[in-house]
């Protein structure tokens, strides 16, 4: 395909593998934020190319994996009132809450729909005037313009069976929060490129200097990521923190001002949890003034549930970077796709399940 | 999750503000996705879509940059001093 082809382009990988190993002369530690990121590095076994003192953490990158249990518990507990439609991506299907996940939910006879767009679950409010339809909006900046979209259109349309229940989290305050942990081991970012699609660069510039880290903005295919390492590399070796834009081609300085002005217009910064990480100050997106009126925790009352997370899963040490997935007691026996214990095996582009699909033979 | 697909305006279907629409092309498979936040993209421009939506337009000029860039990258080797240069391969003889 035209824009994807092109950068998997093995030779080129290759050549660029060898550039890294020219310039690196001390071991790095980089992280990749984004789980699409992640994923492209196990597939492609780009890690594995690189040198030996270039070792890459994955890093929180993945919305299905930092939804709190209780967020999934809260949307299993709407799927299960008799006049309420629970719309989800399909990615959430199997996140485990404390009893069961959205598929149990559905095989217990709530009404759960998987759609692609949160535009489809706004089109099953229009045609059930009667059924309290509800958005599990998850996701990071990237996805935020497209929930805010439907709750903007509900709301100009008056639609008011349409809510969301939303999980929204944002990646600098999350990059902030592991560079300030007493364990911190990232030296360097991948900046998650469609993330800034959205938001551009100038969030990332104010972390860069404080934390004295270079933050390279990349792409999603292995010559992207090749090159945004390469970058990076060449900035640690030569003392320099800087934020640099390997992904220029969708990119924009600015991100997308239209996007932005419209996550604006509906969302506000709110705290959030994150699983596996705890609270994190102007974490998330909460909605904002007259579009209050289109939170379902509200209007199901479900603010009173609150849950822990499994003890046995380590997601809090695989989301910080501390930890392989390998290291997990779990992996591979009593966590597998089939049967996930924790969120960073049930997404494709949660670690666990990276490693599971692509590594099992060689852990 | 943040998943976005490269595709190709085939038809802008609504062109109004909010509701934006057109039917975009991923090499057959055609959807029809939300334009709002690309309102200045045109017919036959690369999107990349994401649930439903173009977040942003693909810059064909910026396309090649990372060729480019690995293409500078061994055009400055070349102009490091040589090292000891290798034998050329000589055919093998068969030997009968
Ligand atoms: S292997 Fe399973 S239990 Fe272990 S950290 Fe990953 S998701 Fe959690």
């Amino acid at each position: 395909m035209k824009y994807l082809d092109e950068y998997r382009d093995g030779e080129a990988v290759r050549r660029f593998a060898d550039a890294i190993r020219k310039i690196t002369t001390r071991p790095w530690t980089l992280m990749e934020i984004c789980g699409g990121q992640t994923h492209s590095i196990v597939r492609f076994g780009l890690d594995e190319l690189l040198p030996e003192q270039i070792s890459l953490v994955h890093g929180p990158g993945c919305p299905v994996c930092v939804t709190p249990v209780e967020l999934i518990d809260k949307a299993i507990e709407i799927a299960s009132h008799p006049k309420a439609i629970l719309c989800s991506f399909g990615d959430m299907l199997r996140v485990p809450g404390t009893r069961g996940d959205l598929f149990s939910a559905k095989a217990n006879g709530g009404d759960v729909r998987f759609v692609y767009s949160p535009l489809d679950a706004l089109d099953i409010a229009r045609k059930n005037r009667y059924r309290q339809v509800v958005f599990f909006a998850v996701g990071f900046e990237t996805t935020a313009p497209a929930n805010a979209m439907a709750v903007y259109q509900a709301h100009r349309e008056g639609i008011e069976n349409f809510s969301l229940l939303v999980s929204h989290v944002l990646v600098p305050p999350a990059m902030e929060a592991l560079l300030s942990a007493a364990d911190n081991r990232v030296q360097g970012f991948l900046a998650a490129g469609h993330v800034c699609a959205i938001m551009g660069e100038e969030e990332y510039k104010p972390i860069a200097d404080r934390y004295s880290v270079p933050i390279v903005i990349t792409g999603f295919e292995p010559l992207d990521i090749m090159e945004g390492i390469h970058i990076c590399v060449k900035q640690l070796e030569t003392g320099l923190s800087l934020v640099d834009n390997q992904y220029a081609r969708s990119v924009r300085k600015e991100g997308n001002v239209h996007a932005r002005r419209m996550i604006e217009e509906v969302f506000e910064v709110i705290p959030r949890k994150w699983r596996g990480l705890g609270t994190i100050p102007q974490s998330g997106l909460g909605l904002r003034g007259d579009y209050k009126a289109f939170d379902a925790e509200e209007r199901f009352s479900l603010s009173k549930i609150s849950a822990e997370e499994s003890t046995e899963c380590i997601a809090g040490e695989i989301l910080r970077g501390v930890k392989k997935p390998h290291q997990c007691s779990a992996f591979g026996n009593r966590c597998t796709p089939d049967k996930p214990l924790g969120a960073p095996m049930v997404s494709s582009e949660g670690a666990c399940a990276a490693y599971y699909r692509h590594r099992l033979i060689t852990v | 999750m943040c998943l976005a697909i490269p595709g190709r305006i085939a038809e802008i279907t609504d062109p109004s503000e909010i509701t934006r629409r057109g039917i975009v092309d991923f090499e057959g498979i055609r959807k029809s996705v939300n334009l709002a936040f690309v309102p200045d993209a045109k017919e036959n421009d690369y999107v990349l879509v994401h649930v439903g939506f173009a977040i942003t337009r693909i810059d064909e000029s910026k396309a090649r940059q990372v060729f480019e860039s690995l293409r500078e990258l061994e055009a400055l080797d070349e102009l490091e001093p040589p090292g000891v240069s290798e034998p050329e391969l000589e055919p093998e003889t068969e030997t009968l």
